[in-house]
């Protein structure tokens, strides 16, 4: 498939501001033109013809925020499943966290990361390496040998870096190599042995609590040394109000500092424990009503500048349990787009705005040249049915995590081809 | 008249109308255990499994005993920690007891919702017999007969729970089961031993011993469980037991005809002192003997000929 051409779709691009009915020519893995619908064919005959009338044509979804599990946990989910289910929920570009093992601290893993996602991957895969060697939280890692090996960021996420004076210095080391630090803030001193948010439901059920006061204290530290060492801050999957509201402080003020949300962060409270449901068991954990609606503010008003999944994956075997026992994490490439779509729907964002937050928002956040549909870009692309429904189905899933809180869910929108440099990686039946 | 489930897992799930049956109903077996043949064919041919995955004198012997009295085989499993380390999950222990076919299974575990998850998995019923800080209902009817036995009602009492109530299990089923039957339930303790929200249960907080129990009816006093705090939540055992632990000098701030409850096994000397313990406001050896009575009748209740087929 040389030549494709995607007509009569309705074609959103919030990088060009464009909306409206186009063609889509491909090239060569690039976008070639975009020409309203309606004009015929050119002479040659070489074009393959992709219809899309009905359908949403978006640039490719970016996810900044995966748990691949490979190398080390490949009974959890692979490159080559991970990649695919992306692809099925319409993602084309996937940021893959480095918490695996051996952990991706260094150029051996990154670029056996890179190589098995250009063998058996589906989208594209961009490695974040760790912040500090082994995740251990005790010494800055070798940024340089990682960024040269295609590591986008670094990050110790799921494992918070407890000590200030070393945060101090990763946000520092990595400006060099002009690194954005990702950091998972929650204080595990307050979050001792909490499991779910703190609140009336722990209380009922006897769960210990994780108080909002975990995170944000993070976060405020995170924020006031990002000022002091004017380092590329982004906070991973931020779940309060007071989280939003330090973020908004901070980049009022003009600092480097960007900010991300999950999709169940902005659906799910801590109800969806009730019942001792692990699968509704992440950190940080589901909050209130009261979070949601200062998160869906702040991603509105770009506060929180991105949607980004923090897929999860584990095995009945991790999940299958008492739940202080049970790992956190949910899985989310599935699900994402139509849970974006969800807040369009109940009239929180634009469904322009709701696809900026998942293409060059985070696309912008981390500087990949993705997310856009621009002439001369890679051709990513995303056809969506956005009024398909769907009933969530985890066995149908193609990550091999089954740890969903949203089975059973009736959703809206589904993906019905997705396309990666030109070349359709996924396509519905 | 029956319980709505097979399971008994908490008193948040019970109806006021279950309450009083299950209470009536231990009223009727209380006898049982006075009689010189302590035994009655009601269970013949059941089989109860007690599965403690945490250490238990009192619960688990009350338990046995009231299988017993019903005519009921009881078997008796404390895996501590030995299928833990085997490496056997929950769910798999879980599955091999039932395919011996059991019809009851009484469980403790130190995980809050583990009684909840099992009962998901199995066809046989479910007895919950404390589940970390969640609940441990089988504790608060005991108590709720107790207090009804010896008030004549619990309608409109109020009752002071006092201790580690974040921590507590026992607290949290009360005060489901005391505010289902109409008591005021204030809990008494030093704020990090008060978890957030607990108002949202139904019940008031006082952080001052005295004035807390100026004017009840019933004290509840907690045990003080090192081994459940991760960080202390209070400076030293004297500071606690100077502020928080029951002597006969705090004891005289109560009305005289006070009753006291403690779920046991008590701290001598730490959340209460002999005096008060030994003293004629305690019913705690009551709770002990109406222990039996109150298990006896959720046996029946549950796999009793009451139990409908299906």
């Amino acid at each position: 498939m040389k030549r494709l051409v995607i007509k009569n779709g309705r074609v959103i691009d919030p990088s060009g501001g464009l909306d409206g009915l186009y063609d889509l020519y491909i090239y060569e893995g690039k976008v070639a033109s975009l020409r309203p619908s309606g004009g015929s064919l050119e002479a040659d005959e070489d074009w393959d013809v992709l219809d899309a009338k009905k359908m949403l044509v978006l640039p490719g979804l970016i996810d900044i925020h995966t748990h691949l599990r490979d190398p080390g946990y490949e009974y959890k989910e692979t490159i080559a499943t991970g990649t695919m289910a992306a692809a099925a929920g319409g993602f084309t570009s996937i940021v893959c966290m480095a918490n695996t093992n051996p952990v991706n601290d260094n150029g051996s893993v990154t670029r056996y990361i890179l190589n098995r996602a250009s063998e058996v991957g589906k989208v594209n895969v961009f490695p974040v390496g760790a912040a500090t060697r082994g995740l251990n939280g005790e010494m800055i890692s070798e940024m340089g040998e990682l960024r040269d090996s295609g590591c986008v960021a670094v990050s110790d996420d799921g494992m918070p870096i407890i000590d200030g004076g070393l945060m101090r210095k990763v946000l520092e080391y990595s400006s060099v190599f002009d690194m954005p630090v990702i950091s998972h803030c929650e204080d595990p001193c307050i979050v001792s042995d909490g499991v779910m948010n703190e609140g009336s439901t722990s209380t009922r059920l006897g769960l210990k609590g994780i108080p909002r006061a975990a995170e944000e204290a993070m976060v405020a530290r995170d924020i006031v040394l990002a000022e002091l060492t004017r380092g590329r801050l982004h906070i991973a999957h931020i779940s309060t109000r007071g989280s939003v509201e330090l973020v908004r402080t901070a980049k009022d003020k003009g600092l480097s500092i960007t900010t991300e949300v999950t999709p169940h962060h902005c659906t799910l409270t801590d109800d969806s424990v009730v019942g001792y449901n692990t699968n509704a068991k992440m950190n940080p954990p589901l909050r209130d009503e009261d979070d949601i609606e200062a998160i869906l503010q702040g991603l509105k008003d770009k506060t929180i500048d991105c949607i980004a999944t923090d897929h999860a994956p584990h095995s009945s075997i991790e999940k299958d349990l008492e739940f202080d026992r049970a790992a956190n994490g949910v899985v989310g490439l599935e699900t994402a787009l139509s849970l974006t779509l969800r807040l369009v729907d109940r009239g929180f964002l634009g469904l322009s705005e709701a696809i900026e937050r998942v293409t060059v928002g985070p696309a912008t956040v981390l500087g990949l040249e993705k997310g856009t549909l621009k002439v001369g870009a890679d051709a990513d692309i995303t056809i969506v049915d956005k009024d398909r429904e769907w009933i969530v189905d985890s066995n149908l899933f193609f990550s091999k995590g089954r740890n969903t809180p949203f089975e059973g869910w009736s959703m809206k929108g589904k993906v019905v081809k997705t396309i990666v440099k030109g070349k359709v990686v996924y396509s519905e039946e | 008249m029956r319980l709505k489930s097979k399971d008994l897992i908490s008193t948040e799930d019970l109806s006021r109308d279950e309450i009083e049956l299950l209470i009536s109903t231990a009223e009727s077996f209380k006898e049982i255990s006075e009689r010189d043949i302590k035994k009655v064919p009601t269970l013949r041919g059941r089989t109860i499994i007690n599965l403690f995955y945490e250490s238990s004198t009192r619960t688990r012997t009350s338990f046995e005993i009231a299988a017993k009295r019903m005519s009921a085989d009881a078997i008796n499993i404390s895996t501590s920690s030995s299928s833990v380390v085997k490496g056997e999950t929950l769910r798999d222990t879980a599955k091999n007891l039932e395919a011996m076919n059991p019809d009851c299974l009484v469980v403790r575990h130190s995980s809050s919702g583990t009684p909840n998850i099992l009962a998901k998995y199995l066809r046989c019923s479910v007895i919950n017999a404390g589940d970390g800080a969640h609940e441990h209902p089988s504790q608060a009817l005991l108590d709720l007969f107790t207090v009804r036995e010896a008030k004549g009602r619990i309608e409109g009492l109020k009752v002071a729970i006092v201790g580690d109530i974040t921590n507590s299990r026992v607290a949290r089923s009360n005060i489901h089961a005391l505010g289902k039957m109409g008591a005021e339930v204030r809990v008494v303790g030093p704020p990090t031993m008060i978890p957030m929200d607990i108002d949202s249960m139904g019940c008031s907080v006082f952080h001052d011993l005295k004035d807390a129990i100026v004017d009840v009816d019933v004290i509840i006093m907690l045990r003080i469980q090192m081994e459940r705090q991760k960080a202390p939540s209070f400076p030293s055992v004297r500071e606690y037991s100077a502020l928080y632990g029951l002597d006969g000098k705090k004891l005289e701030k109560a009305p005289k005809d006070v009753v006291i409850l403690h779920p046991g096994p008590i701290n001598r000397g730490v959340e209460i002192t002999p005096e008060v313990a030994d003293g004629p406001c305690s019913l705690i050896l009551d709770q002990v003997k109406n222990g039996i009575a109150m298990r006896m009748a959720i046996f029946y209740l549950l796999i009793g000929g009451a139990r409908e087929e299906g």
